[in-house]
């Protein structure tokens, strides 16, 4: 025992002298945090979080004018940008990495509608109540973009930066060597079909429509792809029914959807299932084949033209007048006629900021008429405050403006709960399943349908 | 201090004096491993003993879960048992390791290693570097390098379709053959490095004595080298067994573990729902699976060490 004492003694030295080293690394950051609440007269920092990537930098544009603008009007502010280079899935684990200690979590950062409901659920985010009860402009946006940032509590938690909708988009070229009718609206999946069989047959060579599968193109998948499908089958519920709060299993409109994916596959209307599966195919799609009139169409967003305007990632001055776009038709027709999906971003506060004021006028300042307007035309946004959407400069920035906002009035969005990505996943999987063959879309859909029951309890799904 | 010239010899004992207490010499000779035990302690075993609590958590990345995680006893492991994805990911682990790392590094790099012993400076040398600049590359280049070499316009095929074939899909096709592979090329080095070493310390008269006995090459090898390398081998099965079970990096950018899963070890399994669901109790659960299965290789191997050095 008398051995053991010196080595406890000298573990006990030891520690000491690293947790000094370790307290006198953090002393700055204490000193910069101490200094914080006191606002008007000390220098504070606000982080400032949001993703950006090769294709998308319209963010860093707005968030670097913004801090310019922020800066010079709070001299002992400084806004510090911290720019995630990811996709959105990796983005979205990122901050929500971030957000779970105080230390980590930015002021203000660019957030996922998707993931609001989980992140409030979570107590990452800050209750704006009482800030957007004195912010003139809040009386501009729509239902939808507030609806956007709600809690189940009835609470404002984020502010839609715009939103966004999902149609047809097609190569003119190519559907005038084929003979078809322009423009065109398919008004059936059939109707997809039998154009896309039309292309094959006049020119070889030409991927004649293509529609996102697998898990590689992740939350693309199902957004720019399955949901257009699934959520113009049956009742048009699609994945959730949100009155009963239950997830929707063993729907023949699921098998419907599954069909229709193998059946663009397997008759080689589509990319092949390999280049399906890579997380790069967009960029193939939309950045060689669409250009090069060597695609007849695809589902795609509304900010598609971002990525072909001078300055995007595939420059294509000929788009304006080489594309057209039409909306995803039901199954068979039924009403309403179209179908599309909506997402979009927010901008939040972290709820256990140090400068909440600050914050949220940082966030007014990012949101204000002028920066919404430049930001919504910069990522080809769907502009949520109803000024901006009544700008001439807005409805002119791309000849697809009128187009894709029209397509709001059929649009879904996502069940917003924090099962749903685990959701998502498994309808990814089953579409993944069906075009490399693996399973017939009866075998797939029956997959799906274990695996939302093993993921949310079989008393939240009902059976349709 | 030239008072005392012998003590400068002994760097364990202490400066107190010519003939010190036996539990000072201790004390003396365990103070300078204090600073790397601690440092083990924060960043090895915290996290592994934080990720075995957490495993048995609901803890999660976002949701009511993130606030306030609940003890749930077992029942990840119960789900984890459940999941059909979890036995596939467990064997493909298993083929990943005894493929790539047992069969595939040890035995190319200790041929490498005995060939070499007989080849001509030059080309010794060339082959040496190209087989080390593998292991020289940071991981993330060298999976690019692979995804490059494999991916269906790639390399590879590129080179097969001179010779009038076309070559397969090799990451959707074939995902399993393309990162062992791969994992084969990056990891040869550092087994070929360690049997050089052994090598060399086997003593040239004891082949020498072999061969005028009449022993064949194989024979040689078989009865003289590889028993006399013994350890090399085990500490070498050890180390590429560990590496090769947490390899991640090389395997997300070639396949992201797909397609559908085919190609998922456990360390991919356990990132894509940590990270990607958002469940971090069942991935820390899939994590300290991992441990128990490295737990068991390692096991393996110190026990054959401890045999042999009971035979020695």
């Amino acid at each position: 025992m008398s051995r053991r004492i010196p080595i406890i003694a000298s573990i006990a030295v030891g520690s000491m002298v690293l947790l000094a080293g370790c307290s006198s690394g953090s002393s700055p950051n204490d000193n910069g945090s101490s200094s914080a609440p006191s606002e008007q007269a000390g220098p504070a920092t606000l982080k400032v979080q949001y993703l950006q990537s090769d294709t998308f930098t319209a963010m860093n544009t707005l968030m670097t004018s913004v801090k310019t603008e922020f800066e010079s009007t709070h001299k002992n502010v400084t806004v510090e940008l911290q720019p995630v280079t990811a996709t959105d899935t990796d983005y979205d684990t990122k901050l929500s990495l971030s957000l779970r200690s105080a230390s980590t979590a930015p002021d203000v950062f660019y957030e996922d509608t998707f993931q609001v409901k989980s992140d409030i659920e979570a107590g990452y985010l800050l209750n704006l109540d009482t800030y957007l009860k004195t912010w003139p402009d809040w009386s501009q946006f729509n239902e939808g973009a507030k609806a956007a940032g709600q809690g189940d509590d009835g609470s404002i938690y984020a502010i839609s930066l715009g939103t966004d909708t999902r149609v047809i988009w097609y190569s003119i070229p190519v559907m005038k060597k084929a003979n078809i009718t322009l423009p065109w609206q398919p008004k059936t999946w059939q109707d997809i079909l039998d154009t896309a069989a039309k292309i094959k047959a006049a020119e070889p060579g030409v991927v004649p429509f293509t529609m996102y599968a697998g898990t590689g193109t992740g939350e693309g998948t199902v957004m720019q792809s399955f949901y257009e499908l699934l959520y113009g089958t049956g009742n048009g519920l699609g994945l959730y029914d949100a009155s009963a709060k239950k997830w929707i299993v063993g729907s023949q409109g699921f098998i419907d959807s599954l069909t229709f994916l193998e059946t663009l596959y397997k008759d080689g209307y589509a990319v092949t299932p390999a280049e399906a599966l890579d997380p790069n195919v967009w960029k193939t799609v939309l950045g060689t084949l669409m250009p090069e009139a060597k695609a007849g169409g695809t589902v795609e967003g509304s900010y598609t033209p971002s990525f072909w305007e001078k300055g995007g990632p595939f420059p294509w001055p000929a788009y304006t007048t080489d594309v057209g776009t039409a909306l995803f038709p039901t199954q068979n027709g039924e009403a309403p006629g179209g179908v599309s999906m909506s997402g979009g971003w927010t901008l939040a506060a972290s709820a256990t900021t140090k400068n909440p004021d600050l914050a949220f006028e940082f966030m007014s300042l990012a949101l204000n008429h002028d920066n919404a307007l430049s930001y919504a035309i910069a990522a080809s946004q769907i502009a949520v405050r109803t000024d901006v959407a009544a700008e001439p400069t807005y409805l002119a920035a791309n000849p697809f403006q009128k187009a894709v906002t029209d397509a709001v009035s059929v649009t879904h969005y996502r069940p917003a709960t924090s099962d749903y990505p685990k959701i998502s996943s498994a309808a990814q999987t089953a579409t993944e399943s069906v075009i490399t063959g693996k399973q017939t879309p009866q075998e797939a859909a029956a997959a799906y349908d274990t695996a939302v029951e093993g993921i949310v309890g079989a008393d939240m799904v009902t059976k349709q | 201090m030239t008072a005392q010239p012998l003590v400068k010899h002994d760097a364990a004992l202490p400066t107190g004096g010519p003939h010190p207490h036996r539990t000072a010499g201790r004390l003396g000779r365990a103070l300078p491993l204090v600073p790397s035990v601690l440092l083990l302690a924060t960043f090895l075993l915290g996290p592994v003993i934080w990720s075995f609590y957490g495993s048995f958590t609901n803890s999660a990345l976002s949701g009511p879960n993130a606030k306030n995680p609940q003890f749930i006893g077992l029942k990840n492991y119960v789900d984890l048992m459940n999941d059909p994805v979890f036995p596939l990911s467990l064997i493909v682990t298993l083929v990943f390791v005894i493929v790539s790392a047992i069969i595939g590094q040890n035995v190319l790099g200790m041929s490498i290693a005995l060939l070499m012993q007989r080849a001509n400076h030059v080309v010794g040398s060339i082959v040496g570097t190209l087989v080390v600049a593998a292991w020289v590359l940071p991981e993330i280049v060298a999976a690019f390098i692979a995804y490059a070499y494999f991916s269906n316009d790639g390399t590879l095929n590129q080179l097969l379709a001179l010779i009038g074939v076309t070559g397969p899909n090799w990451l959707f096709s074939f995902p399993m053959v393309a990162i062992i592979l791969a994992n084969v090329w990056r990891g040869t080095a550092f087994s070929m490095l360690v049997y050089q070493a052994a090598l060399q310390d086997v003593p040239t008269e004891i082949t020498e004595a072999a061969m005028v006995d009449g022993a064949g090459g194989v024979q040689r090898l078989i009865y003289i080298t590889l028993p006399m390398i013994k350890t090399s081998i085990s500490t070498n099965l050890m180390l590429i067994t560990l590496q090769t079970l947490s390899v991640f990096t090389l395997i997300w950018v070639m396949t992201k573990g797909g397609p559908a899963s085919a190609s998922s070890t456990l360390p991919v399994l356990a990132y894509h729902e940590a990270f990607q669901f958002g469940d971090i109790g069942y991935g820390t659960a899939i994590a300290t699976i991992m441990l128990v299965v490295g737990a068991i290789f390692a096991t393996i191997y110190v026990l054959l060490l401890r045999s042999e050095d009971q035979v020695k």
